[in-house]
């Protein structure tokens, strides 16, 4: 058994003064974390100072229990300013879902999430692997047994091809094969704390878009409790908790940036309208058709999120597991990631040179540029491949 | 039907999925240390192989797994796998 995600019905969490502040200070930085590359630091500072890093920690831990719906609208909010700031804030959560939902009975992951809601701390993740070709279901490196140890210690080594704002954070989660002796597959989660760790970077991270995320590789080495690795096996924590709310809240990142890069095209189009009273300028024709395809995108995330929330709490919860739910949450992700790059260009054909250019109120270069990642974070081909297989027998529609 | 008939029927069913396990999960000679109650995913079994999996079984039983049984632990072992498909026999008769 599991804790469930969503404790009780809350207010609004993303209205919250504290957190409005945190969504200011993103906007009014978003550019330089851009420009120069760097760890949105002022807007995580805010974060913190508003909670917002143990909004998904159940009350009796200390957090606000909130819903995926409370996070997505926050995730939604955060990268409609700095898309940075957003996917932090996203991949934090989706490190929190994953211990409260699948801690089981552990002491150990109790304390930690109380901790965690006490001081705010930042969780990384190390799923990938040099070597395993982006297959975050694959492991090289294993949590093996310290020899000889009293208080039952495990070690691990993992070369990580990337771990976001990893040089930022408190702690890591890293997907490790359960033994040495296991398949690639058999894979579990082990949280450590960066202060108890080595942890190198062993690439830079100098990017297209994304540039505030900070992901560079690393090379981590850790000694720890053998109780700091989470008690359910990794493919059940996938299924049911790491994809589902991965793509959902990675899906409102790149909501939140085409909804950016929409606004800016839509004040151009006023501004164009407003200097020739009476008339309708042409661009306005193109946003119409723009804001056709906001809506669609709009609607294919909000019915993601409803039908996780439908799901994930209740004895339905089996039906995440399904072969249908693994092809739909696929398609989320590829879908949603295809239109934040669509909505960034059609508002760019809007704009025109005033979009093109890296400054001013049209600019949508940064969204443009931002939203180009989504296809890359799993391979929008690796999920094809993946359905491609799932779909010879699973009868969608039927 | 005899409770000793039954039993029968079920040994065999089982031997007939062991035998496709054997030839479509792709486990090579991790297939020697599986028995009848082993996580065949834990013993290496990829999604894709366990897709091969579900249509060799879809075949030889000439059954179709409804898409509420598509799922993980309906095929992680070999006993789970007979269950299912016994199931689906006496929904069908």
């Amino acid at each position: 058994m599991s804790t469930p995600l969503r404790a009780i019905e809350l207010p609004e969490l993303a209205a919250s003064e504290a957190f409005r502040r945190a969504v200011d200070i993103a906007a009014e930085h978003a550019d330089d974390v851009d420009r120069q590359g760097r760890f949105p630091v002022e807007a995580v500072s805010a974060l913190r100072a508003a909670e917002a890093l143990s909004w998904g920690v159940p009350l009796e831990y200390g957090g606000a229990g909130a819903g995926i719906d409370d996070l997505a609208n926050a995730t939604f909010e955060l990268s409609r300013r700095c898309s940075a700031t957003g996917m932090i804030f996203a991949m934090h959560q989706i490190q929190v879902a994953s211990i409260v939902r699948h801690m089981a009975d552990s002491l150990w992951f109790r304390n930690y999430l109380k901790r965690l809601a006490r001081e705010q701390r930042l969780i990384a993740s190390a799923t990938s692997e040099v070597g395993v070709g982006g297959d975050m279901r694959k492991s090289i490196a294993a949590v093996t047994a310290v020899p000889d140890s009293v208080d039952n210690l495990v070690q691990f080594e993992k070369k990580a091809s990337t771990i976001s704002y990893g040089a930022y954070a408190e702690d890591l989660l890293t997907t490790l094969r359960c033994n040495p002796a296991a398949e690639s597959g058999d894979q579990v989660l082990v949280l450590t704390h960066f202060a108890d760790m080595d942890a190198k970077p062993t690439s830079t991270w100098d990017t297209l878009g994304m540039r505030g995320t900070c992901s560079p590789g690393f090379v981590v080495r850790a000694t720890c409790l053998a109780d700091q690795i989470l008690p359910v096996p990794f493919a059940a924590v996938a299924a049911e908790t790491v994809v589902p709310v991965s793509h959902i809240l990675w899906a409102n990142v790149w909501l939140g940036i085409a909804s950016d890069a929409f606004i800016r095209a839509q004040n151009f189009v006023r501004a164009q309208a407003r200097q020739n009273p009476g008339t309708t300028p042409p661009t306005a024709l193109r946003l119409s058709e723009l804001s056709a395809r906001m809506a669609e995108f709009r609607a294919l995330v909000q019915g993601a999120t409803q039908e996780y929330m439908a799901l994930a709490d209740s004895e339905r919860r089996a039906g995440l597991s399904t072969i249908g739910y693994a092809v739909r949450i696929n398609n989320l992700k590829i879908a949603a990631s295809e239109a934040a790059v669509e909505a960034c260009q059609g508002a760019l054909r809007i704009c025109g040179f005033a979009g093109y250019g890296n400054a001013g109120p049209y600019s949508v270069g940064r969204q443009l540029r931002d939203a180009h990642s989504a296809a890359l974070m799993i391979a929008n081909d690796r999920l094809h491949a993946t359905n491609a297989a799932l779909l010879l027998v699973y009868r969608e529609g039927k | 039907m005899s409770p000793t008939e039954s039993q029968t029927i079920q040994s065999q069913n089982r031997e007939r999925v062991r035998q496709i396990v054997r030839e479509h999960a792709g486990l090579g000679v991790a297939f020697e240390k599986v028995d009848s109650a082993t996580d065949l995913y834990r013993a290496g079994m990829t999604s894709y192989a366990s897709v091969v999996l579900m249509i060799a079984l879809e075949n030889e039983f000439e059954l179709e797994f409804p898409d509420a049984m598509l799922s993980r632990n309906v095929f992680e072992s070999i006993d789970s796998i007979t269950n299912a498909i016994e199931s689906l026999q006496r929904v069908n008769q």
